[in-house]
């Protein structure tokens, strides 16, 4: 199979408006004539709803939770980017492209990285139309901050609540076109399974989560944004109930899977406590601006950090990268607080933590201030912990936050599956083997509102797509597929948990596919994800009936899925002889213990297709041609 | 690691037409380290190992932000912390021995789903009914054309952080969704994007309400005192200002 990026040529600036003047445009009149479905209703979806609503599309829409408005996406803290330039301080999208492509280990392709950074600015004035209260300065223009390792400010925030503003004004957007009987919402609905019609995305199956009952659903064409597989690991930062799901129907019918071992993991969470840990807490990086890294220069130093003199203590991070210090990207603070920690100089009762310490910044600034900018998170912290990071530094360690790879999309955002377009933290598209903070809020909203508005149109002009009937064949086979799989589930009647044999995948990827990763690990990977596979169809306890509110269910198809997932994530990492941003293969690092890639045999994206429950996967490639940038030794020294 | 025994008293009940009752489950052996969730889903590990149905209750992001979760914990919504949710509700903050009784949010608006699990769309009713600014995509000037003074932006900030989870009108006698709606109201009303349509806004969310079977407000001020994002009555303040300019033409700007 050849992966046709559809990426127009010339030079980068103007790619996307000269894509854009050659695309297709639906006849006013005739959008109505198209039904859009859209599942997920995060920042992409969300955004992606409201949007096609407004030019006239009918859209239905899909969410897990009650109401759209508690996607994952709220959760986001921090801030988005923009190449705004507002403070004056260099800024431009050339810079947040470069940015985006070197942060992102050069495994993205230029021109969609170029296209976000441009789109970049357009969504801020949307947002700021939307009346989102956007942090501002004495003079009343909006405020930015330097945020995950840029050396500019460009991030736009609403105190550490950007992800709930930003969603709710998505949110807001789409219950407009609720009320113009734009968008029909159905809450409280999981994808099951994708419908293919001539070898186009025509519909969806979804369970109502309150009554059971399987529906189908036709449209035109089907947006999928239902987020990231980051909860694959058990504990990670993301809500309880993101999934791999939907992707992973969809990929079982034919959309080919990118870079399934790009996980991103967050320097900045709060540690695990105890074996009853169901998720993780993300302390936003932008703590990082003014708190301080640092572990004892001992081994095995039980002292209240209060009592360790400033000479017994290591700031790693601003010893080993003096002109980035606390501010190195993702993957590089987070592999090495697990470096100082191996070494025996983590801190707490595990050991499994270093200090992320606030008392300069209070002394140099005072409270008030760094109240004004963390005080929200500061309470959070106090809250789980119990500790004042007032007065004691925080105690961090990384965890699971994001996923890079995802379903293979093409510049218009379309899989590989014609009609099927998959848009933010689902697709693969935009931040290569490292995300930066503040790019994926940038980037979910850079898909949903203008992208996929303009790329949808260009598909459905130029495709004849009869109406299809609910009763099709297709229809009745998927939902009969559907059906199967939740009577085998509730038949199992074993004695385990999901819960519990969802901990044991979480602990065996987290172990052997995590922060650091080695060959032996990855085999042991593959050798035991069949192995729990088998336990869990076996052995599996999944109370309540089928047609009922059960919660018990929607988990165990969840991790009957993630069970499938895990072994092509670790095939995917052991197959790519390089290390590149997220992806650390001890094997291949510098003498610095940097990630070492392979420009000549591996700058391309891994794409996999499914072949059946018992075949092997095929891996696809699409070669990463750079014309711009040059391909360099990341370096934050 | 300290830990504590418990016994809830649970409400169960199979759905909107069963009558329910409450059950009394046993909770030994509780790690003071746990949120109120980990506590449930220790409950209904064992529940689900003895071959019985675990509790339903709704939950998400477990940080406090997304709204989903939350339960009368002796008849206090999201239990006896303030600002907290229930997501964020310690077991530090109970003592060993303990009788919890969890009850799902109680409002004529709000039919229990399943067990602690409640309907909460009457809120998506409410926004649908104005609470938003219609601006489309693509036409929008540049970000910083206004200036919004800092302390008007901070303002529409405490207002918009409501995570509309619905303890206000859980805690509320009326079961008013007055905080909530003025939560929206002041933020949209404080911001200038927001004021074109302030008039029309705040006479479609009060009717919206109104619809969904919601109460009125008679200052109790319980909502304030349960919010888990301590947002302010004097939003309903301004709220009541904003209807007041609505009625008597004066908010047409
Ligand atoms: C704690 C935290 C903080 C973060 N902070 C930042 C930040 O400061 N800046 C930044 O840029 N990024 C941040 N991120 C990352 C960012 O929040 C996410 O990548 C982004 O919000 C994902 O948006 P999304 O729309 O793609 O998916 P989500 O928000 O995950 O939405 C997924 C949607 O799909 C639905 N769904 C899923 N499966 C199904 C199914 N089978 N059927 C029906 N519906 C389904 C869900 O109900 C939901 O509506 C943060 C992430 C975390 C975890
Ligand atoms: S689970 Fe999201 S607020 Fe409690």
């Amino acid at each position: 199979m050849k992966l046709e990026s559809h990426a127009p040529g010339g030079p980068i600036e103007t790619r996307w408006s000269r894509h854009k003047n050659q695309i297709k445009l639906v006849n006013p009149a005739n959008k109505r004539k198209y039904d859009i479905i859209v599942v997920g209703t995060g920042l992409a979806g969300g955004s992606a709803a409201a949007s096609l609503a407004e030019l006239g599309y009918n859209v239905k829409a899909f969410c897990i939770q009650d109401s759209p408005r508690r996607a994952h996406s709220i959760a986001a803290q921090g801030g988005i980017n923009a190449a705004k330039n507002y403070p004056n301080d260099g800024d431009s999208v050339w810079r947040l492209f470069y940015d985006t492509v070197k942060g992102g280990d050069f495994r993205a392709r230029e021109s969609n990285v170029y296209r976000l950074a441009e789109i970049s600015t357009a969504i801020i004035d949307h947002c700021v139309a939307q009346g989102i209260p956007f942090a501002r300065d004495y003079g009343g223009l909006l405020a930015n901050r330097s945020f995950g390792g840029a050396q500019v400010s460009r991030t736009f925030y609403a105190r550490g609540q950007t992800g709930q503003q930003l969603l709710l004004c998505c949110y807001q957007g789409m219950m407009r076109q609720v009320a113009a009987g734009k968008v029909t919402m159905f809450p409280r609905r999981e994808m099951l399974d994708l419908v293919i019609v001539d070898g186009k995305a025509r519909g969806i199956v979804a369970r109502n989560l309150v009554t059971g009952e399987l529906e189908r659903h036709a449209g035109h064409a089907v947006v999928l944004a239902t987020g990231g597989y980051g909860n694959v690991f058990y504990l990670s930062t993301n809500a309880m109930a993101s999934n791999v799901t939907a992707a992973w129907r969809c990929h079982k019918r034919g959309a080919l899977f990118a870079n399934p071992c790009y996980t991103q993991i967050h320097p900045t969470c709060i540690p695990v406590s105890g074996g009853h840990q169901s998720k993780l807490t993300l302390m936003s990086e932008s703590l990082r601006n003014d708190g301080r890294v640092w572990v004892p220069k001992k081994q095995g130093d039980t002292r209240a950090a209060a009592d360790i003199p400033e000479d017994e203590r290591d700031y790693y991070l601003e010893r080993k990268y003096p002109s980035f210090g606390n501010l190195v990207p993702r993957d590089v603070a987070s592999r090495n607080a697990k470096q100082v920690c191996d070494e025996g100089r983590g801190v707490g009762a595990t050991g499994l933590a270093v200090y992320l310490d606030f008392r300069d910044a209070i002394q140099r600034d005072g409270r008030a201030t760094i109240e004004r900018k963390y005080g929200n998170l500061f309470a959070m912290y106090e809250k789980i912990t119990a500790d004042d990071p007032y007065t004691t530094p925080m105690m961090i360690y990384p965890a699971i936050h994001y996923t890079m790879g995802g379903l293979w999309v093409d510049y218009n955002l379309m899989s590989t599956i014609p009609g099927l377009f998959v848009l933010g933290e689902a697709n693969f598209s935009d931040h290569g083997a490292n995300r930066l903070g503040a790019s994926a809020l940038m980037q979910g909203l850079a898909d949903g509102y203008f992208v996929i508005p303009y790329t949808i149109g260009g598909y459905l002009a130029g495709t004849a797509l009869p109406q299809v009937s609910l009763e099709h064949a297709a229809f009745k086979d998927a939902e009969s597929g559907a059906k199967e799989q939740t009577r085998r589930l509730l038949a199992i009647q074993g004695r385990r948990t999901v819960d519990d044999i969802h901990r044991a995948l979480g602990r065996l990827l987290w172990d052997n596919c995590g922060m650091g990763r080695n060959d032996q690990g990855l085999q042991e990977v593959l050798q035991k994800v069949p192995e729990l596979r088998d336990e869990f169809w076996k052995n599996a306890l999944v109370p309540g009936g089928a047609d009922d509110f059960n919660q018990s269910l929607e988990k165990a198809g969840r991790v009957a899925d993630f069970l499938e997932f895990a072994g092509l994530m670790a095939k995917d990492a052991l197959t790519r002889r390089e290390s590149c941003g997220g992806h650390f293969n001890e094997a291949f690092q510098t003498e610095e213990n940097e990630a070492l890639r392979d420009d000549e045999n591996f700058c391309h994206v891994a794409a996999w297709e499914y072949k059946g429950p018992d075949a092997e996967p095929e891996r696809h490639v699409e070669p990463l041609v750079f014309e711009n940038v040059t391909l360099a030794q990341r370096s934050y020294k | 690691m300290a830990t504590i025994n418990l016994t809830l008293k649970v409400w169960r009940q199979k759905g909107q037409k069963d009558k329910g009752r409450l059950e009394t489950l046993p909770a030994p052996g509780i790690s003071t380290d746990m949120s109120f969730l980990e506590m449930l889903d220790v409950v209904n590990e064992r529940l689900t190992l003895e071959g019985k149905e675990p509790v339903a209750f709704d939950h998400d992001c477990r940080e406090g932000i997304c709204g989903m979760c939350g339960a009368m914990v002796n008849g206090l919504a999201h239990g006896p912390e303030r600002g907290t949710t229930l997501c964020q509700l310690h077991m530090r903050h109970f003592r060993d021995g303990d009788t919890l009784m969890i009850e799902p949010w109680r409002a004529r608006a709000f039919k229990v789903v399943k067990d602690l699990v409640v309907d909460r769309s009457a809120f998506d009713k409410i926004i649908a009914a104005g609470g938003y600014v219609s601006a489309s995509t693509g036409g929008a000037q540049d970000a910083n054309a206004i200036p919004v003074p800092m302390e008007t932006a901070e303002e529409a900030m405490d207002a918009a952080q409501c995570i509309g989870c619905g303890a206000c009108v859980a805690s509320c006698p009326n079961a008013s969704a007055m905080l909530f709606m003025s939560a929206k109201v002041s933020h949209l009303a404080l911001m200038p994007q927001g004021r074109p349509e302030a008039a029309r806004r705040v006479l479609a969310m009060l009717r919206a309400a109104d619809a969904c079977g919601f109460g009125n407000c008679s200052n109790e001020r319980e909502c304030e005192a349960k919010c888990p994002k301590e947002i302010k009555i004097t939003h309903i303040a301004r709220m009541n200002r904003e209807y007041m300019k609505a009625v008597f033409g004066s908010a047409r700007e």
